[in-house]
């Protein structure tokens, strides 16, 4: 049921009893998640579980109603995206927030732009070169699949503009990366190419990354730890190891719901 | 790393794409360039030596084209960034009446100004100068905070301002031109030249074009113009202020109006209530004709000097030629449907997936 660690300093993020209820919906109902250092934690449940709306509470996007974020030990409120951003946590939306008429470069750094020294970057001239260098160094470094730096992103195939909304996540992230169903668009090969990105993201890197899927096999090739939500409830927690696929599936169906229903 | 080879089919599609897509963009940047060059070829040959293609027919063409480029400038920052203003013409108007009437009232009394005499010249002119630009921006924000606020539809919205803004100048004016302008401000400013040889609305003109190109090419502010035209929701949360973006584009776009309109008042030497209602189609339809996409987050001001010459270009051929210059308009209407249609290429070649 639980991880049943309690040194704080073992995680990178602690969530502790965050509760969100849109109307008559409780969204989130007292959810407890813990995030070790350098790994990669699966959150699994069936529709409307939970899991968009948790991974929004840790983007800063939603305020939950009750509970608490702690990064690093620290206890945080999100009120916006930016303070979220500020803490370390970077997010992979599904539906990539890119810039599909402006190149990866500038993809990667929009609304952080590197300056140009002295006079000119204080009247706000940006520093291309240095953007496009930083950029291509980075992707490289997480042999990633965008080649044509100078390219448009939306001209790019669906995997590469995942591997650049993927990128600019690790490159801006220090405590936390998320990503909502990255692969859930994508073909075979091109999922096998994000889920090395995210594999590259959590070896050289080193940073956790939360991962939401509905893809088992994709959860069972990339995950560390796997957790699971239904209707707003964490309801496992688990090395990857410890679990198969009809568990998972029983815990996110829930079998007394099955056994309720027939 | 097992993919490059499992998908030799996928690569080469997208490669192809966005040649496909880069192609059709350098092609109609090109285009549009080649037709002006083509047109300026024409009528050079069309007309007889020492009229169209002379030093002073090129100064009179850049001197017609210059309001135009300058509004041309701040509408290509709309589009690319996804906005319209539609309200430039009676803005511009507005301000006119704005400057006309402060420079008036401000320079002498009635009976000095038939003399001819501006005893408080100096003091008119800057603040006239300065109310223009005022009431321009004025109109500016108010356009920019309905953009951003409400949820009309900019094309609705400037639409709307563009009507209640012409209408209080008329009202205001009861519909006449405003006549009592210095007569030195004209002579001096309209009708003046930098250094007695380049036209002071040229240079202007001149100005606020490179102010545009740098501002949109290098800067941040530029970056994030097209971002926001791109994917307005991905723009806001990069941590772009959308909002005060936006509200800082229509803002400029109103300022540029009112720098218009001190020029418009500097070289007719009044205030016309009537001659700039086409003006916001003619700005977007240089713009678009220039490569600027009209669904944002695409556009240079490279192509928008080119757009905003074109017209300027018809219209003195033709006019030569003793061609009815009426035709300029269905001209620069043909070019207009083609630059749209190949904007759609572009657009379809871009999102083909
Ligand atoms: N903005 C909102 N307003 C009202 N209800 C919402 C809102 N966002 C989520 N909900 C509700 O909260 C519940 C949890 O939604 P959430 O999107 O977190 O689920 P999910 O686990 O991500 O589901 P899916 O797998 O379908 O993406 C659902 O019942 C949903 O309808
Ligand atoms: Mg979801």
């Amino acid at each position: 049921m639980t991880t049943g660690a309690s040194d704080p300093g073992a995680y990178a993020v602690r969530v502790r009893g965050v509760r969100k209820r849109y109307g008559h919906v409780e969204a989130l109902r007292g959810v407890d998640l813990d995030i070790a250092p350098g790994e990669v934690h699966a959150l699994l449940g069936d529709n409307g579980a939970g899991k968009s709306t948790l991974v929004k509470v840790l983007a800063g996007a939603v305020t939950p109603d009750e509970g608490s974020i702690e990064i690093g030990g620290r206890r945080h409120r999100f009120t916006s995206p930016r303070d979220a951003q500020r803490a370390g946590i970077e997010t992979v939306y599904q539906d990539l927030a890119l810039a599909p008429t402006l190149p990866p470069d500038a993809n990667l750094f929009l609304g952080r732009e590197p300056a140009r020294p002295g006079l000119l970057g204080r009247l706000g001239f940006v520093d291309r070169k240095a953007m496009r260098e930083a950029a291509g160094t980075h992707l490289r470094s997480l042999n990633s699949k965008v080649q044509d730096l100078g390219a448009e992103v939306g001209s790019m195939s669906g995997g590469q503009k995942q591997a650049v909304a993927v990128a600019r996540a690790a490159m801006w992230g220090s405590a936390l990366i998320m990503m909502d169903e990255p692969t859930a668009a994508l073909g075979v090969a091109q999922t096998e190419s994000v889920l090395d990105l995210i594999r590259r993201i959590r070896d050289e890197k080193g940073l956790p990354v939360l991962l939401i899927s509905h893809n088992l096999p994709d959860v069972f090739s990339v995950a560390d730890r796997v957790t699971v939500l239904r209707l707003g409830r964490r309801v496992l927690t688990a090395p990857i190891g410890e679990v198969t696929a009809t568990g998972l599936i029983e815990a996110m169906t829930g079998a007394d719901t099955l056994r309720g229903a027939s | 790393m097992t993919d490059l080879a499992s998908r030799p089919a996928q690569a080469p599609e997208a490669g192809a794409r966005r040649r496909r897509a880069i192609g059709a963009q350098r092609l109609s940047d090109a285009t549009i360039l080649l037709l002006l060059i083509g047109m300026i070829a024409a009528f050079s040959v069309l007309t007889p030596a020492g009229t169209f293609l002379s030093l002073s027919n090129f100064e009179s063409v850049l001197l017609t084209a210059s309001q135009l480029l300058i509004l041309s400038c701040g509408t290509t920052f709309l589009l690319i960034a996804g906005g319209l203003d539609l309200s430039i013409g009676a803005v511009t108007v507005f301000s006119a009446v704005v400057v006309a009437k402060v420079m008036g009232a401000l320079a002498g009394t009635a009976a000095q100004a038939a003399d001819f005499q501006y005893p408080n010249l100096a003091v008119a002119v800057a603040a006239a100068v300065g109310g223009g630009l005022a009431v321009g921006l004025g109109w500016g924000v108010l356009n920019g905070v309905l953009a951003v606020r409400t949820r009309i539809p900019p094309f609705i919205a400037t639409l709307a301002t563009g009507g209640i803004v012409l209408g209080l100048a008329s009202v205001w004016t009861d519909g006449q031109n405003v006549q009592n302008v210095p007569l030195p401000f004209q002579t001096g400013f309209g009708l003046g030249k930098l250094f007695g040889v380049v036209p002071w609305p040229i240079v202007i003109a001149a100005v606020v074009t490179a102010v545009s190109w740098v501002l949109l090419a290098k800067t941040r502010f530029g970056l994030h113009t097209y971002a926001m035209g791109a994917n307005l929701e991905a723009a806001r949360r990069a941590g772009i202020d959308v909002g005060r973006h936006m509200v800082l584009l229509y803002a400029g776009m109103g300022a540029l109006c009112g720098l218009v309109a001190i020029i418009d008042v500097g070289r007719f030497g009044t205030a016309s209530i009537t001659s700039h209602s086409g003006d916001g189609l003619a700005a977007i339809a240089a713009v678009v004709i220039g490569g600027t996409s009209l669904f944002g987050g695409r556009g240079r001001i490279s192509g928008t000097i080119v757009g905003a010459l074109i017209p300027a270009v018809l219209q003195s051929g033709f006019v030569i030629m003793d061609v009815q210059p009426f035709w300029q308009n269905v001209a620069v209407g043909v070019v207009l449907l083609v630059a749209v249609y190949v904007d759609q290429v572009k657009i379809r070649a871009q999102t083909r997936a």
